[in-house]
């Protein structure tokens, strides 16, 4: 239906994307190898890689990038196992069902800033409803989870969790509607135990979902920044300042946009390669079938 | 599935429902508690869920503290303008996307997927010189500019799933019955198209509304700040909150996502899933 004079048809989404989207990414590229500061008078010089080799030297730019990815398994891996009990259960006839379902798209309709704040209330030290549950259990007083040194990063990371469940819920909870119910016939007339169920009926099937909703996961929450922003700003002693958050104080606090220019293309770098075996993985899932 | 469940494992099932519940739900109602308690009783030291003297007090006083009132007009704003040119200008793109096999098409389906890639931060300062020089910054104008372009992956993604739900052959019949491609498109694919339309624009909404980091870094001044950005003046310097306030204001904030998300939920998830799935 469709032919060469199609163009004014793509054109008024095109053009803002290469504006506002292509343009700024390349240019975000080519900021990364010059000095440029805001509010600066003198004129903005080319610097070669110089901000890179800053970077390189730059620890707590490392350590920053080390508890990134430390926050991104830590939140993805553990939220696809419960993501995935939870799309099995929803997959049952159960009665609740609707409840649960209903309940486990809630955070994805939340501005994060609201997720954010709604889990400050409950970590809150003194009138906070865990410390008080912990008390009730006789569990101990309870702690200052989101400024305690070795409890902040956890204490964000179940957040994480929370906050993502939708998107992976729902999109295993597809991808388990999808194995045909025969084969689940066939195995469970054969006797097959609910595990071996699973593992060959329903795991073959669910495989190429659950690789992409992972990698894109893993991708999201590494680029994340309102959750932890409004939970911790990056405190205590800067244990859970994500890489944005960092690249975020450097550009609009220090000024420094060349510098946070260049972070942000060492993070793409990585997210690129990781990326990368993602798509590869889809295409050969895409060959098998 | 159901067959052959045991009892045993059928309670397993329930019991582990049951946890999964109390998970999902106990942050939200307890910010709904929080929200109605006098600041008497989120004082005491042994808080309780349900407030013994439910109170609309934090809803006063929050509109006191911030405006609330003006930030939620800058939200809905800036939300609506977003979504209505995302869509208007999507829809074309994912139709040509959905119907024409080229390398156009190609690329912009790489670029969906890769757009949801990249860090912000590498975006942001560029956008943040491209916009000042515009005289952009600090202004609702400017930010709209960036929720379009920022929706339109996704946005292009549902509705490229919702053109090929719509049977090609229908505009080909129309076709042969002499009518031009514009008027094939009017008339007969648009009104087929319209439900999934919309869902798209409420979802390009209710993404503009819950957004952010832009609005965080391209409004200064609290006249234009959106509802996100000035919730987090709630948090004060050193976080030291006014609890009640606070949960009130975060509460009603998420009313209107809220309410659209519950309308349109099928609608997101199936189309999310088209294009996770596929492709």
């Amino acid at each position: 239906m469709i032919d060469r004079g199609a163009w004014f048809l793509v054109l008024p989404a095109l053009i803002p994307i290469l504006v506002l989207s292509v343009g700024p990414l390349l240019y975000g590229v080519v900021l990364a190898f010059t000095d440029a500061q805001s509010g600066r008078t003198e004129p903005t010089e080319w610097i070669g890689t110089l901000n890179f080799q800053d970077l390189y030297h730059d620890t707590l730019f490392w350590e920053s990038f080390r508890i990134g990815l430390l926050w991104a398994v830590g939140v993805t891996v553990p939220q696809f196992v419960l993501a995935l009990g939870l799309a099995l259960l929803l997959n049952q006839r159960l009665r609740l069902r609707w409840l649960a379902r209903a309940l486990a798209i809630v955070p994805w309709a939340m501005p994060e800033v609201v997720v954010g704040i709604m889990w400050r209330l409950v970590y809150n030290a003194d009138a906070g409803i865990l410390n008080e549950t912990i008390r009730d259990f006789g569990l101990g007083d309870g702690r200052d989870w989101l400024t305690g040194l070795a409890t902040a990063l956890p204490a964000v990371i179940v957040v994480g969790i929370w906050a993502g469940m939708p998107q992976t819920t729902v999109a295993l909870l597809a991808g388990l509607q999808n194995t045909p119910d025969e084969l689940h016939e066939a195995a469970a007339l054969d006797g097959a135990g609910a595990w071996r169920r699973f593992r060959t009926v329903i795991w073959p099937a669910l495989k190429p979902v659950a690789l992409a909703i992972t990698a894109l996961n893993f991708i999201w929450n590494f680029n994340s920044f309102a959750l932890v922003y409004v939970l911790t700003s990056g405190g205590p002693g800067g244990r859970t300042r994500l890489p944005m958050l960092f690249a975020y104080e450097e550009a609009f606090r220090y000024g420094q946009f060349g510098y946070a220019a260049a972070m942000g293309c060492v993070m793409v770098a990585v997210i690129s390669v990781l990326l990368a075996f993602y798509l590869v993985g889809r295409l050969k899932s895409g060959e098998e079938k | 599935m159901s067959l052959r469940t045991s009892r045993p494992a059928r309670a397993g099932q329930y019991l582990a429902l049951l946890c999964y519940l109390v998970f999902l739900a106990f942050p939200f109602l307890w910010l709904i508690s929080t929200a109605f308690k006098p600041a008497r009783e989120l004082g005491s030291l042994h808080p309780t869920w349900i407030p013994d003297s439910p109170t609309l007090e934090n809803f006063r006083q929050a509109f006191d503290e911030q405006p609330l009132l003006r930030a939620a007009g800058n939200s809905l704003t800036v939300a609506l303008s977003a979504a209505l040119i995302a869509v208007v200008i999507a829809t074309p793109m994912a139709y040509v996307m959905a119907r024409q096999r080229s390398r156009l098409a190609t690329a912009a389906t790489g670029w969906v997927v890769v757009s949801q890639a990249f860090p912000f931060v590498l975006v942001i300062i560029p956008l943040f010189l491209v916009l000042k020089n515009l005289h952009l910054i600090n202004s609702l104008l400017g930010l709209i500019m960036v929720y379009v372009v920022w929706s339109l992956p996704f946005a292009l993604w549902m509705l490229v799933g919702y053109v090929r739900a719509v049977p090609a052959e229908l505009e080909e019949a129309a076709a042969v019955d002499g009518a031009g491609r514009l008027r094939t498109l009017v008339s007969v694919t648009a009104p087929l198209l319209a439900p999934g339309i919309v869902a798209t624009a409420m979802f390009a909404f209710i993404t503009a509304w819950n957004e952010f980091f832009f609005a965080l870094v391209l409004l200064k001044s609290p006249e234009k700040q959106t509802l996100p950005v000035i919730l987090t003046h709630f948090l004060g310097a050193e976080g030291v909150a006014d609890l009640g306030p606070l949960a009130a204001a975060a509460f009603l904030a998420t009313i209107p996502s809220l309410v659209i998300f519950a309308i349109i939920q099928r609608r997101i998830t199936g189309g999310m899933l088209a294009g996770a799935v596929k492709t």
